[in-house]
Parts: C-alpha cells; structure tokens; sequence
C-alpha cells in the first residue's frame, strides 16, 4: 500500500514582482519520507519552505498538507508541523529550560517539563536545562534548536541547513537522531543542505531546483544516473552551472 | 488562546529579570526624567514662577505611560527580530492578534509599574501627588495607553515592512508625536483635572472615542503592513538576517 502523502503541491509559482521565485512546481512529500530540496543560492528553495510554512502566499497554485489548505486552515497546520535552521536562533539571554517551555506552552503543552528532560536526553545534552542559551556552544543550540523543532511531537519537520554550522562529530550526532526520529515517529522531512554526502546519508528522495523549477526529482541514485553524472555534488555542480548560464 | 498569551508573557517576564538593559526601560530612564524634570519645576518655583509648574511633574509621568505601552509593542516585537527569534513565533500556532495581546499587556504592566515608580519618587522628592486627580486617573491612562498602543502597531508595521532600517523610529515616533500629543500643554483635560480636581467628562470621552479609532486604525496599518511582507516575502529576510 502506498505511503499516504502529507504533502501535496500542484503547479506552484510565487512571482515578486517581475521576478519568478518559484516557477509552476508540483511535487508530494509522503508520511516517514524525508525529501532534500536542493539547488545554488536562488533556486528558489527558500521560497519553496516560506510558501509550505505559510510565511508568504503563492501567487498561483495548490498546496494541501494533510490535505488542508494552508490559508484557511493555517493554525491547525502548524500545530502539527514545526521548522529548524542554522539561520535562526531562540532567545539567547534565556535559560534553554525557558525557551523550550515558552514554546512548548504556544504548541499548546501545559506541563512541558518532563517532555523538555526527555528531548534533551535524545539530543544527548540534559546538561545544559539550567543554562543561558547564549552561553552554549554552535553544536549545543544547534540540538536545542532541534528540542524546540520536536516539542510539538510534529507531523512534518522543515529543515533548514541544520548541520551547517556544526563540526563532523557533532553534525553526525544530529543526522543520527534525525534519522531515529524519522524512524521510530514516522517524522516526514523536508531537508536543504549544500552538503551531497549528508543529502545521500539523510533523503529517501531529492529534488533540485533551478531558476524556480524542478530540474531533476528521484532517489539520489536514480537522479545521479539519470543525468549520467558521477556523484550527487557533480549534478549540483553541473545544474548550479547551467543555471548560472541561463538568461 | 490563553494558555498562548501566557507563553508570550512568560517568554518577556524571563527577557525582563534576566536583561538589566530592558529592565532600565522600566525604571533607570524614567526615573532620570522625571529628576530632571523635578528638579527643573523647584528651580522654577524657587524664582517664583507660578505653582502650576508643578503640571510639568504629572506631565512626564503621562507622558512615559503612553512612550512605555509604545514601546512594549515595537520592543517586544523588535527584540525577537534583533535575536533571530520571530521566525519561530510566525511559524507557531499562534495569532498575530495574540501576540499583539501579549505585547499590550506587557505594555500596561510597564507602563503602571512605571508610573507607580515615578507617582512615588515624585510625591517625596516634590511633594507631587499624582492621585490627586482621583478616580479620573483610570481613564486618563487608558487613553494614554490605547494612544501608546496604535502608535506602536503604526511604528511596527513601518519596522516589519522596512526592516532593521526603520529601527531609529522605535524612539523616534513618539517623539514626533509629542508636540500634538495633548500630554505636556495646554490640554484642557490634564488642566482640568489638576485644577482642584476637576474633569471635563465630554473631553475625555471624545478623547477616549479618538484613542479608540487611533487604535483600530493602527491595528488595520499593522495588518495591512503584514500582508504586504507577507506577499514580498520578507519575513524570512527579517528573521535570518
């Protein structure tokens, strides 16, 4: 039986102006899967999670996730789906226990004390409840970011470049429980990274974006051999290239 | 909705006991105005300038209720573009009208502790009795807040529209403001009410009917200003830059 799909997108566009940010894309993300949304800088990616996060309205076209529509049903969406990247931060002057209980009591948690102990024992860190958050290392706000991303048990996880910024022991640790995540909850992701061998370890399917369009969709392998490259980091290369070229 | 608003509280409460710059908001800059001030309005009486200099002393203290519920609005809302945070909170199940609540809310709880600082040091230092105006206080800092609350909505929506740029008009606005403000001169409603304690009702229900629309029209500015970073797309250059 096929995976239900979470996701669904149909002829998706968002113009700014004269510029076309995202240009007519369909695609579905389905339950468990996690799907790398990959391309150079102004692919159109950003744009891409802003529209699914309901950050800015499309232009033209459908998105359903859990079959709902994200402009009438927005709060009950978001309820169920929660966002992380290396590009935003939580409040550094506060405790980390502070940050993760304002948020868990916005997703609508009560007690969130013991939910806070048991995601700071998955992302290996239980000692920094009582700490400042600013005081932290990269690699520590980076997984309290995350604790803040899983408060909400959510359905659907956008990830923004979440290792960026992380050494390799500490980047691998966040795959690892990403991956238990997406394991042991049935977690749907949608992944960016500029990083191909983390893509290749972390998505069950890619997609890359060039000037606003999809220019290559499938497993990483299938992608690979379909445009006869040799690695995941050649086709980015050669699609950022081409992109690059194009008027 | 509640348990929402109480997040958004709870998350300022933290910013204010753990940030000594937001708590001198609070009390250090209010606190060297009205001195100022009250040392100014002795200074006048010792040369025999008529004793109603003394409505200088009640003016500043007005005058910080209406700039502390303005700025509760821009700070809070500010504070979490300065700290990457505001992406988090537009991606949460939440309202933009309850985290405007919240922020409201924070605004009177500064804007009365403010006042009851100052009401205090002002009644030792220069014998000024802000309660002498009596029950009219109520309404009189009402209006001063709802004031304070639509130029707020007005000056974030300039800040979520124009970003880090228009910062400068989190101070700026209310200064602007402050000639026509009705606070420091010659208001018939303030006059009134310090001259033996009483209160033109009908000026200060037109003045409350006024602050009112003041408000709705500063809640309209703000939400059409969102759709519009909305639709351009800016709220993710405003929280990752």
């Amino acid at each position: 039986m096929p995976a239900e799909n979470v996701i669904e997108v149909r002829s998706l566009t968002k113009r700014f102006g004269d510029v076309t940010a995202v240009d007519g894309i369909s695609f579905e993300l389905r339950r468990g899967e996690i799907l790398g949304l990959l391309g150079p800088n102004g692919a159109g990616k950003t744009t891409t999670i802003q529209l699914l996060l309901g950050l800015t309205s499309p232009s033209e076209g459908e998105i359903r996730i859990f079959g709902l529509d994200p402009a009438r049903h927005r709060r009950e969406i978001l309820q169920r789906v929660n966002f992380s990247s290396t590009y935003v931060s939580l409040p550094s002057n506060l405790k980390v226990r502070e940050n993760l209980t304002v948020f868990a009591r916005l997703y609508g948690l009560r007690k969130p004390r013991r939910k806070i102990e048991e995601l700071l024992e998955l992302l290996e860190i239980p000692e920094v409840m009582d700490r400042v958050t600013g005081a932290l290392s990269s690699g520590q706000q980076t997984r309290i970011h995350l604790a803040k991303a899983l408060i909400n048990d959510p359905e659907i996880l956008f990830l923004d470049e979440p290792t960026a910024s992380l050494d390799p022991d500490i980047a691998a640790k966040v795959r690892d429980v990403l991956r238990r995540v997406q394991r042991e909850r049935g977690v749907s992701m949608i992944y960016t990274s500029h990083n191909m061998r983390e893509v290749e370890l972390m998505c069950d399917r890619v997609m890359f974006l060039a000037g606003g369009r999809i220019a290559a969709a499938g497993t990483p392998a299938e992608v690979v051999e379909r445009a006869r490259s040799t690695s995941l980091e050649d086709l980015f290369i050669a699609i950022a290239r081409a992109d690059g070229e194009s008027p | 909705m509640w348990n929402r608003v109480g997040a958004l509280l709870l998350r300022h409460f933290y910013l204010y006991r753990r940030s000594l710059a937001r708590a001198m908001e609070i009390f250090f800059w209010p606190v060297m105005e009205l001195l100022l001030w009250g040392f100014l309005t002795v200074y006048l009486r010792r040369l025999e300038v008529p004793v109603t200099v003394l409505f200088l002393i009640g003016a500043v203290i007005f005058w910080d209720v209406l700039y502390r519920s303005q700025q509760a609005i821009t700070l809070s809302i500010t504070e979490e573009i300065w700290v990457r945070n505001i992406l988090n909170l537009f991606i949460a199940p939440v309202r933009i009208g309850e985290i405007l609540l919240a922020t409201c809310l924070v605004g009177v709880v500064k804007a009365l502790v403010t006042a009851l600082v100052l009401g205090t040091i002002a009644y030792v230092l220069y014998a000024f009795n802000l309660l002498a105006i009596g029950p009219a206080l109520v309404p009189f800092l009402l209006v001063l807040l709802l004031f304070g609350w639509a130029v707020g909505m007005c000056t974030m929506g300039l800040i979520l529209r124009y970003g880090q740029a228009a910062e400068a008009l989190i101070w700026g606005v209310p200064f602007l403001l402050q000639p026509v403000s009705a606070v420091f001169y010659p208001v018939d409603v303030l006059r009134a009410a310090l001259d033996g304690g009483r209160v033109d009702l009908r000026d200060l229900a037109f003045a409350l009917v006024l602050n009112l629309v003041y408000l709705a029209a500063g809640a309209a500015f703000f939400g059409w200003m969102l759709r519009q970073v909305r639709e351009k797309g800016y709220l993710s250059r405003l929280g990752m830059e």
